[in-house]
């Protein structure tokens, strides 16, 4: 069964704008599912739907087969949502907020203390428990919201933008910990700038762009399309103009950095020879962009950039 | 969901709300008691003993029904008008628009929660009443009734002026240009036989003149109108307020884009 089937989502806000131009995608239970575009590309108001946040338009969103419209109720059980801006009473307690939402689901007080315990000690916050929301720093009030959408125990989670604005090691145990719920069963749908992120934990991929899919695919399958990657050199003795390699496009960014463009399929160590015949020595050696994020640039590109700022 | 879980979500959003005030009691449980109490005291007291008798009481007794309805009327509105339009500002209320729960639920919850404050500042402005004078209630059932009601349909009627409200001025137009006006021209304070032909037809027209007067009877046992009518008028505004409430609810206004 597949978690999630979204067909020919259309939205259009009272301003005129055309959010969603007819987005279909399907995301399968227990997958880790990514879905990317740019600003205003209509990621936010596809999870606005979903989440019964934005009214649609037009088209159908089915959750674990039961249909938003006619089985809102038992469609909306099934979802956790974890939005992108804080949409928490900042003067209510951490543990109040997530007895509260546990409440809002008809779970009973006991069982609603017992599973709020559990997360809040599991995404680090017990401790905090008592505090009121506004004291908290902004990983944890991020935290927080992860807590209070699994605790009524979803089986389909949607993350928008979840580690925005947090510092690296708590985004890395936030993956972790993703990663482990991913692993127990629960399917996620993660949108996100951080395309190293999408990499890492998703298993498949959809780019949206100006309201349309324009790619829906396995990474693997996705990453494969990439012919050339682009590495950057930084070389030990300044040169004046970039050395000729044959089926390699070779840069000089400035004195003592090259930029180099090597197919797939050429061995590295063919542009290592190359180099070397021309007396260059590579002190070291990095990728110029996360591959994604080329392959990202490179869909996006493909059309105009739109006015479309609503999403 | 199945009842039992609305029944959980209800209490939830209902407790929520009587947290919410008591947490905040100088705010919303002290200043009723307080202007209340002035009130008492100056056109109870000082002014009223120069008044003398209305309606076969003395004036004390005879406003402070009105003050305790006043009260009742203006706290149920200022709970659910000022704690949804938090929700809203603050983007708490998606904690229950992504749940199971259900329009009704959300609409009951919060004038559960307001009808509590409505009732529970009634008793306490009631409790202050006697410091300064006697109160028989002649007929229970309906005060209680005439209570319960006012405070729901206010309650709906400060969630309806919060669906639409976009910023905190609109929330507190209602209740300055039209709540207290209408409440001051009641009859809180004056009985509306005493007013000439033309303001006493003009006065007909204040819902808010039957609600005092219905709890007038229900604790003096005297009214300026047909306490059928009145009771016939409350619940049918509550009843028409509430379909009106959860229609916005369902449509979205104001909550959903």
């Amino acid at each position: 069964m597949s978690a999630l089937v979204i067909k020919n989502l259309t939205k259009t806000y009272k301003n005129g704008v055309q959010a969603l131009k007819g987005v279909s995608f399907s995301v399968e239970k227990g997958d880790f599912f990514a879905l990317l575009g740019p600003n205003g590309a209509g990621k936010s108001t596809t999870i606005g739907i979903i989440s019964s946040l934005v009214n649609k338009t037009s088209g159908e969103v089915q959750i674990l087969g039961k249909d938003l419209d006619t089985e809102r109720s038992e469609a909306k059980r099934r979802v956790g949502v974890v939005p992108q801006e804080f949409n928490f009473n900042q003067f209510e307690k951490v543990f109040d907020i997530l007895i509260a939402q546990a409440g809002y689901y008809g779970i009973p007080a006991k069982l609603a203390a017992e599973r709020t315990e559990f997360y809040l000690r599991r995404l680090g916050l017990w401790e905090k428990r008592n505090s009121s929301a506004r004291m908290l720093s902004g990983g944890m009030k991020r935290r927080l919201m992860i807590a209070r959408a699994l605790v009524h125990e979803p089986e389909l989670l949607i993350l928008d933008e979840p580690t925005a604005g947090v510092d690296i090691e708590l985004r890395r145990s936030m993956w972790e910990f993703l990663q482990e719920i991913n692993q127990r069963g629960i399917t996620i749908i993660l949108t996100t700038h951080y395309l190293e992120e999408a990499e890492t934990l998703c298993r498949r991929i959809a780019i949206i762009d100006q309201g349309n899919i324009v790619e829906n695919t396995d990474m693997k399958s996705l990453l494969e399309t990439l012919q050339v990657e682009t590495f950057v050199l930084d070389i030990e003795s300044p040169l004046e103009k970039a050395p000729f390699i044959e089926g390699v496009d070779v840069r000089l960014k400035d004195n003592r950095t090259l930029e180099v463009d090597v197919p797939k399929a050429a061995p590295l160590n063919d542009v290592f020879t190359a180099l070397a015949k021309h007396d260059i020595s590579v002190m070291s050696m990095r990728n110029k962009a996360n591959r994604l994020e080329e392959l990202f640039m490179r869909l996006v590109e493909r059309s105009l950039p739109g006015d479309n700022n609503h999403a | 969901m199945h009842k039992a879980e609305q029944w959980v979500a209800f209490q939830t959003i209902v407790a929520k709300e009587i947290r919410r005030y008591l947490r905040i009691w100088p705010q919303t449980l002290l200043p009723p008691a307080i202007t209340m109490t002035l009130y008492f005291v100056i056109f109870g007291n000082l002014i009223g003993s120069r008044v003398g008798e209305m309606g076969g009481f003395d004036y004390m007794q005879y406003i402070v029904p009105g003050l305790i309805m006043m009260s009742v009327i203006q706290n149920s509105y200022g709970n659910v008008v000022s704690s949804f339009f938090s929700t809203k500002f603050q983007h708490s209320i998606e904690e229950m628009l992504v749940s199971p729960m259900s329009n009704t639920v959300i609409l009951l919850g919060f004038v559960a929660g307001g009808v509590s404050r409505g009732i529970l500042t009634g008793l306490i402005v009631t409790s202050l009443s006697l410091f300064f004078t006697d109160l028989s209630v002649q007929h229970i059932g309906l005060t209680i009734l005439v209570v319960v009601l006012t405070a729901m349909m206010f309650s709906i009627a400060g969630l309806i002026n919060a669906i639409f409200a976009n910023k905190f001025d609109d929330v507190t137009i209602v209740p300055t240009f039209i709540l207290t006006p209408l409440t001051y021209l009641g009859g809180v304070f004056y009985s509306i036989d005493m007013l000439p032909e033309f303001w006493r037809g003009l006065s007909m027209a204040n819902p808010i003149l039957y609600m005092v007067n219905a709890f007038r009877y229900g604790v003096l046992g005297v009214s300026d109108v047909d306490v059928y009518v009145s009771l016939a008028m409350i619940a049918g505004f509550t009843i028409a307020g509430f379909a009106l409430a959860l229609w916005l609810l369902n449509r979205g206004v104001g909550i959903r884009s």
